[in-house]
């Protein structure tokens, strides 16, 4: 009662000038929350424009070219950056609007070689947004490759290539089995001496495997056993990824065509290697090798 | 009577003013420590004290805070770049020797967001809630969160820009701070996007320093500008949620800053260093509820205050643990 009292008379108290600057408070207060709200709503621009679909570390969770539920799940830490082998990772800036923070691959500067084998990235997502329902390489679905401009490329005008795949100034790196089994050395420092260029293909981490697991399945003969161990840390990919094949051609010269097939993942390294400017083979975002037949 | 702390804490945390206490809820000896002081204190005798203080305690806690904010931020620096996998990560979420850790209000938003819980985030952060809850709740804020650091940097400037009558400090409704809190939580729920990551500056703070700058920061820089021209502190103030998440398990929290009345001169100028000034309302001449109360949870236990007052009148304390120190 008293305590009512007491306030109501101090209502009828408040001075002009108080209850001006009340009003003036309460006004300000009202343009910060909608000024920051909106800011943080302009975010939503790059998604609604498809600007910031990207290609995404393998296991992300996202159908295609819709990434909202990869975007919801993705806590912005880059755990994934720091265990990347190859640091192929990098993190959204904000003109990635609500995917500032999350992990894309630039394909061409850097591709996944999946060099770490293991898919670390996937091991080290503390949200599942890079989802653990994947084992094995083949398993990933980051995309699908397409052999844009066929006319761009070596092999389709039955050239070979010699020297630094993509000159002596390139950062990138990749795993050349037969140089380090377990360190990613640059690809400057590798220079190739191909009759018909099959960059493609040779570097294709899928293929690679493949001839992997061939060459195991050869010399494991009478050893089945040590063939079953050596093959838990590594699954032979179930099919082919992209193969060269020959182009009829009635001007005499051999021309092959580099073909993608069923097995890419889209992981980007045919993007990364092609020595072309810009790359005759670019990786597709809008499908993968799940969402072919539909 | 005194005043549940929880209860005065949520008040104050969600905006709304310090509650007063009558004069019949104040003990006999408070009331007598209020009488006695009156008078008794000169000028000459204030300065004294201050520049005995000054010469004894110096900021030591200001110095402390920084040295740890700033080494806890070196180590995700340091342990990605030299590749050490001390602390994996960024303030967002991390690994720490393996073990996972994960902010609590970014694993709000993904849990909102996502609509799943995840088990790795439960770990997460119930490692990083019983933390906090340890360790004093907001003391996130003022003791980890990059982004503070610059604004305390800032703040200098623009209380140096308000002395020479350049600038004015505008104040906001506290309460708006619980409002935004309230509508990222339910943007996060019903857009399925992590809207409030998209402009909190601690997550971009924190990621610039460990994975490089980007333009991300123009934002910050924004946010900067804003604090030192327009109004003091007013990301940590009257936006930040984070705050608001900290600042409930800080309710629970032992650690605290104390108030004790009866050396106090009342002079104010702990309210004048304070990111949170209301909670220091109980310093005023009359406000306290008894000789010793705690301060309230929204406090970041940052010793600002315990570094400025002459009279150790504002003192850290571990609850319980008092009889054993």
């Amino acid at each position: 009662m008293t305590d009512k009292a007491r306030s109501k008379k101090k209502k009828a108290l408040v001075s002009p000038k108080r209850r001006e600057q009340n009003r003036r408070e309460f006004l300000r207060t009202s343009a910060l929350t909608v000024g920051i709200v909106s800011a943080s709503l302009l975010g939503f621009i790059p998604i609604a424009k498809g600007s910031s679909v990207r290609l995404r570390p393998p296991g992300a969770i996202k159908d295609r070219l819709d990434e909202h539920e990869f975007f919801a799940a993705c806590i912005k830490c880059g755990q994934c950056v720091q265990v990347c082998p190859v640091n192929a990772i990098h993190l959204g800036d904000i003109d990635d609007g609500f995917g500032v923070g999350v992990p894309f691959i630039d394909a061409r500067e850097q591709a996944c070689d999946f060099s770490c084998d293991g898919l670390q990235c996937v091991l080290a997502c503390p949200t599942g947004a890079l989802t653990h329902h994947l084992d094995f390489p083949a398993d990933a679905r980051m995309g699908f490759a397409r052999l844009a401009r066929p006319k761009a490329c070596l092999a389709m005008q039955g050239k070979g290539f010699k020297g630094q795949a993509r000159g002596p100034d390139f950062k990138g790196i990749l795993r050349y089995a037969e140089i380090d089994r377990w360190n990613p050395v640059p690809v400057a420092d590798h220079p190739y001496d191909l009759e018909i260029c099959d960059l493609c293909v040779r570097q294709c981490p899928i293929e690679q495997r493949i001839v992997e697991c061939a060459e195991q399945d050869r010399q494991a003969n009478d050893d089945r056993l040590a063939r079953v161990a050596q093959r838990i840390g590594n699954e032979c990919p179930p099919k082919h990824a992209i193969t060269l094949q020959p182009v009829e051609s009635t001007d005499g010269v051999k021309r092959m065509m580099p073909m993608v097939q069923d097995g890419c993942v889209g992981c980007g390294v045919c993007e990364m290697i092609c020595p072309v400017e810009s790359a005759a083979i670019v990786v597709d975002l809008d499908k993968t090798a799940d969402s072919l037949g539909g | 009577m005194r005043r549940n702390y929880v209860v005065e804490s949520l008040r104050q945390l969600f905006g709304w003013k310090p509650t007063r206490p009558s004069k019949e809820e104040q003990p006999e000896k408070l009331k007598q420590i209020y009488q006695g002081k009156r008078g008794k204190l000169t000028k000459a005798d204030l300065e004294a004290a201050h520049i005995e203080h000054k010469r004894t305690f110096g900021n030591k806690w200001q110095i402390r805070r920084w040295a740890t904010l700033i080494f806890i931020n070196l180590l995700f620096v340091i342990s990605y770049h030299f590749d050490v996998q001390l602390v994996e990560g960024a303030l967002t979420a991390s690994r720490v020797m393996g073990f996972h850790m994960a902010d609590l209000n970014s694993a709000l938003q993904v849990t909102l967001a996502y609509k799943h819980v995840v088990l790795n985030l439960v770990i997460g952060t119930t490692t990083v809630f019983v933390l906090w809850l340890l360790l004093g709740g907001r003391t996130f804020c003022s003791w980890v969160c990059p982004y503070h650091l610059i604004a305390e940097w800032a703040e200098y400037l623009h209380l140096w820009l308000v002395k020479k009558k350049i600038v004015k400090n505008h104040v906001f409704n506290r309460k708006v701070r619980g409002v935004f809190w309230l509508v990222f939580a339910l943007l996060a729920l019903v857009t399925g996007y992590t809207i409030f990551e998209t402009i909190s500056p601690t997550g971009i703070v924190s990621r610039a320093l460990i994975y490089g700058p980007g333009l991300a920061l123009i934002w910050v820089g924004f946010l900067l500008l804003f604090e030192i021209f327009y109004s003091r502190r007013a990301w940590c103030r009257y936006a930040c949620p984070i705050g608001v998440t900290y600042g409930v398990v800080g309710l629970f929290s032992p650690v605290r800053v104390k108030y004790n009345a009866e050396a106090c001169h009342h002079e104010g100028d702990c309210r004048k260093v304070c990111l949170v000034p209301h909670v220091l309302d109980v310093t005023i001449r009359g406000a306290a509820f008894d000789v010793d109360q705690d301060v309230v949870a929204d406090c970041t236990r940052c010793g600002m205050c315990v570094d400025v007052c002459p009279t150790h009148s504002l003192t850290y304390e571990i609850k319980g643990l008092g009889k054993f120190l």
